[in-house]
């Protein structure tokens, strides 16, 4: 673990303090996130921890060992760095760039270039990049390999500034979602700076609000954080909808589905018409997977007398799956347009529907049996 | 130094004649070899074709000591040796040489975007050339002239191993009366140039350019 | 004040006989011959540019990557284009040659007698390689992206591990055009050199046709030969350093898009080549 004592930073005797008497623990094996506007520290408090910055006064402990003693160099070589836009070194392969830090540490190339491979295979890159060079990738891949490089001495302690931040959101959801997947298998103690306060929430097992000035606001976890922020600055920063996205902790559980039939594309439609009350009809294929919703009370007497075909299909409405969170339930049931959420299972065949008054009446049952329990939110 | 300064008094005119000769054949290059390349630049810049053969031969030209082609002159356009037009001849194409590839790169680097915008609101190539590109070009442009000035300068007196009068002659002096101080005079004088074309160079990108002024006065 | 006259003030200088001379094997042989003159103005060259590089390179490489002494460089690059070489040359020779006494040799380097010239040449030659090489390896180090620099510190290099295994190969390209522009300028001094007595170098065929500019045939026309052999040379030179650039340059820096100049923009054009010549 991480535990930083007392840790100031302050550039001039008499100037602004980056960082102000910061005293917090990053739980081993945990992602710990800081978080903040600009000038908040955030940058400067991890740049601390492998001395890129050297601290004003307090002490920052690695597994109880002070970072201060010995030598900077050799303390980084058993920390993985990942920054921004990854750094890479242009004038090296993708995979030298990979194995640099076992080759700083003397092991044989050979098996640091083989281990190397096998970390690009892991951060889910074509291995046919290894012989390419930087210049030649794209944003997000320099990304990965950035990642690869930081995991390629097996460091217990990884440190990442704003590793997403410049790639587009497409890329930046992909990746953080492959991160997660990845420290799942690798249990690493991790240290993430990041302005976005959503990122944090999605990736942080732990989230320090740190204020401008380099105080701590609050660190707690992101639901705790959503539910009970300490005090007006951290329930601005974590902002609005709050409620809407704490739900995205609560598993649904067992939710009270509807199994009204469905009808099948292609289906005649003479056959359908009438079956319900306002007309909705979820349409399913040969595999049961959903397709779209028709309304037959809104189809011309001319479509009337076809089959169900995609082109009649209204699209809208998200997918919620049978573990997933409440967020994703009431999304479901609020974009879809029959009113009634789609909840499919673990191969995303249909399970059922749910409005929208089912899932805040499971909502409620949830609140109270909680707070029977006497635990939060 | 202060044999230096009485030698200077006593061939005053002389070194003041020189000093003329040494002035034109620097500057007058500078003035036609930038004209010619300046447009030759720009036409570069745009026509993909004529990039690369343009960069090279000027590269090349640049390549060729200066000696050879003070040397050349009379064999290629017929004037005699100890012309001081082969000289001035010779360093405009080697200003030119220099300031093409100046000119190509400045124009070049104008950004896409300004000059996207610039076509969007209706401006023709020409109003392009001398409301947009120019402009941003002129400290890359200015930058160039300045080196060109100050190797010019510091060329002319190659010649005098030929035998070109200028201010070069003094080191020639000097080394065959092994006396130190027209060298060290001719030294001195040269730098000055040097300095005065620079800052004359200088001041002509500051005029040019008032924007960079009001950046740099915040 | 002296001015060269020569006789033959008027009429065209012929260059018929410039292939003739060329082609004359006579020309090709002896201690005066083409390849040794070459072989000697090559010498004199390396000398001072692979004494330059120790110089400037570990000066240029320091300065970059501490970001100390910046101020210096500049105003070295601007000084050194100032200066006449012709005049430096002179200066020393004047100044240093009736101060060596020495009549030894160095076979096909320096003949006899020669010395006191060939210490003055040398000393030229090295100051006028230092300035490209050194504001090109401080530019070079400079240009690496901050981003690349943080992480490989981040990683765990010392300082020396940073210059060695990041930026120096990184300033590559600068470097190695430097050193270009280095060359040129020295191979152009040491043409003009030869006007210097007991020195070596095509540039004593160009000032011993001078010498006789009055004969058709070994006047003006060794003099352009001569001119035609040391461009030849300067041209096949830069070549050849071209390709040991293309060589030694790692493939990720030379840019693989399709930008028109992928080493050479006006900046480096400016810093770079410019300080080539005379």
């Amino acid at each position: 673990m991480i535990r930083f004592e007392s840790v100031t930073k302050r550039y001039d005797a008499d100037g602004p303090v980056a960082v102000d008497n910061l005293s917090l623990v990053a739980p081993s094996g945990q992602i710990t996130v800081f978080v903040g506007p600009s000038g908040c520290g955030k940058t400067t408090s991890l740049r601390m921890i492998n001395r890129m910055i050297e601290p004003s006064s307090g002490t920052i402990w690695i597994d109880d060992v002070d970072t201060a003693k010995g030598s900077s160099s050799e303390l980084r070589r058993g920390i993985g760095y990942v920054i921004q836009h990854a750094g890479l070194f242009p004038h090296r392969t993708i995979l030298d760039n990979v194995a640099t830090v076992p080759f700083l540490l003397g092991r044989d190339k050979r098996e640091a270039r083989k281990g190397a491979m096998e970390l690009l295979e892991r951060v889910g890159l074509d291995p046919a990049f290894a012989t390419r060079y930087p210049a030649q990738l794209s944003g997000g891949q320099q990304q990965r390999v950035g990642v690869a490089r930081a995991l390629a001495a097996d460091p217990p302690v990884m440190l990442m500034d704003e590793p997403f931040s410049a790639v587009d959101p497409i890329v930046r959801e992909q990746l953080q979602n492959e991160f997660l997947r990845l420290q799942q298998d690798l249990g690493k103690t991790i240290v993430f700076v990041t302005h976005d306060i959503d990122e944090a929430i999605k990736l942080g097992d732990q989230v320090a609000v740190l204020r401008v000035g380099g105080r701590l606001a609050q660190m707690a976890s992101p639901a705790e954080l959503l539910a009970r922020p300490a005090d007006p600055f951290v329930a601005a920063f974590v902002g609005r909808d709050r409620g809407y996205r704490a739900l995205g902790f609560t598993t649904a559980g067992t939710l009270d589905l509807d199994k009204g039939a469905a009808a099948r594309l292609g289906t005649d439609l003479t056959a359908v018409r009438g079956s319900t009350a306002d007309g909705w009809l979820l349409v399913v294929d040969d595999d049961d997977l959903p397709q779209g919703w028709i309304n037959t009370l809104e189809l011309t007497d001319e479509q009337l007398k076809g089959q169900i075909t995609p082109d009649l299909l209204n699209l809208g409405g998200t997918l919620a799956h049978e573990g997933g969170s409440l967020r994703e339930v009431l999304d479901a049931a609020l974009s879809s347009p029959s009113g009634w959420g789609v909840v499919v299972d673990a191969d995303g065949r249909l399970a059922g529907t749910i409005t929208a008054e089912k899932v805040l009446t499971k909502i409620r049952q949830e609140r109270s049996a909680a707070a029977a329990a006497g635990a939060g939110p | 130094m202060s044999q230096v300064w009485s030698y200077f008094q006593n061939h005053q005119s002389q070194i003041g004649q020189e000093t003329w000769t040494t002035v034109w054949l620097a500057a007058l290059p500078l003035l036609i070899g930038t004209l010619i390349a300046l447009p030759v630049g720009w036409w570069a810049s745009r026509t993909r074709w004529l990039y690369l053969p343009l960069i090279t031969t000027a590269g090349i030209l640049y390549t060729i000591p200066s000696i050879v082609l003070f040397v050349s002159m009379p064999g290629l356009i017929g004037t005699k040796i100890l012309a001081p037009e082969n000289v001035a001849i010779a360093l405009t194409v080697y200003t030119f040489a220099l300031m093409v590839r100046v000119s190509a790169d400045a124009f070049g680097s104008v950004s896409g975007d300004a000059m996207s915008a610039a076509a969007a609101m209706g401006f023709t190539t020409r109003q392009r050339l001398f409301s947009v590109q120019l402009p941003i070009a002129v400290p890359v442009l200015g930058a160039g002239i300045r080196v060109a000035a100050v190797s010019n300068v510091s060329l002319v007196s190659v010649a005098s191993t030929i035998g070109v009068a200028q201010l070069g002659s003094l080191f020639i002096e000097g080394n065959q009366n092994s006396d130190l101080h027209p060298i060290v005079l001719a030294l001195i004088l040269f730098v000055l140039l040097a300095l005065v074309f620079d800052g004359l160079v200088l001041l002509g990108i500051r005029l040019l350019t008032p924007w960079q002024r009001a950046v740099t006065a915040r | 004040m002296t001015t060269r006259i020569l006789a033959d003030g008027t009429g065209l200088p012929s260059l018929s006989h410039v292939p003739t001379w060329l082609n004359d094997p006579t020309n090709w042989k002896g201690s005066n011959g083409i390849p040794t003159l070459v072989q000697q103005q090559l010498t004199y060259t390396a000398i001072a540019v692979v004494v330059a590089l120790l110089i400037a390179l570990p000066l240029g490489l320091a300065i970059g990557h501490t970001g100390r002494g910046s101020a210096a460089v500049g105003g070295v690059a601007n000084a050194a284009r100032a200066v006449p070489v012709l005049g430096l040359l002179l200066l020393l020779v004047v100044w240093l040659s009736p101060k060596i006494h020495t009549t030894s040799a160095i076979p096909g380097l320096v003949q006899r007698g020669g010395f006191p010239y060939f210490v003055p040449l040398i000393i030229v030659l090295i100051l006028l390689a230092i300035p490209p090489i050194l504001t090109n390896a401080y530019a070079g180090v400079q240009n690496v992206d901050p981003e690349v620099r943080d992480a490989a510190r981040g990683m765990g290099m010392t300082g020396g591990e940073v210059v060695r295994k990041v930026e120096l190969p990184c300033a590559l390209p600068l470097i190695m055009s430097g050193v270009r522009s280095a060359t040129l300028q020295v191979i152009a001094t040491a043409t003009i050199a030869a006007y210097v007595p007991l020195l070596g170098g095509l540039g004593s065929l160009i000032y011993s046709g001078d010498q006789s500019i009055t004969d058709p045939r070994y006047g003006y026309p060794v003099m352009v030969s001569a001119g035609i052999l040391v461009a030849a040379l300067a041209v096949l030179v830069d070549l050849l350093l071209g390709g040991v650039q293309r060589l030694i340059v790692s493939p990720g820096l030379s840019g693989r898009r399709s930008r028109r100049t992928p080493t050479r923009g006006p900046v480096t054009a400016l810093v770079g080549d410019a300080t080539a010549g005379p």
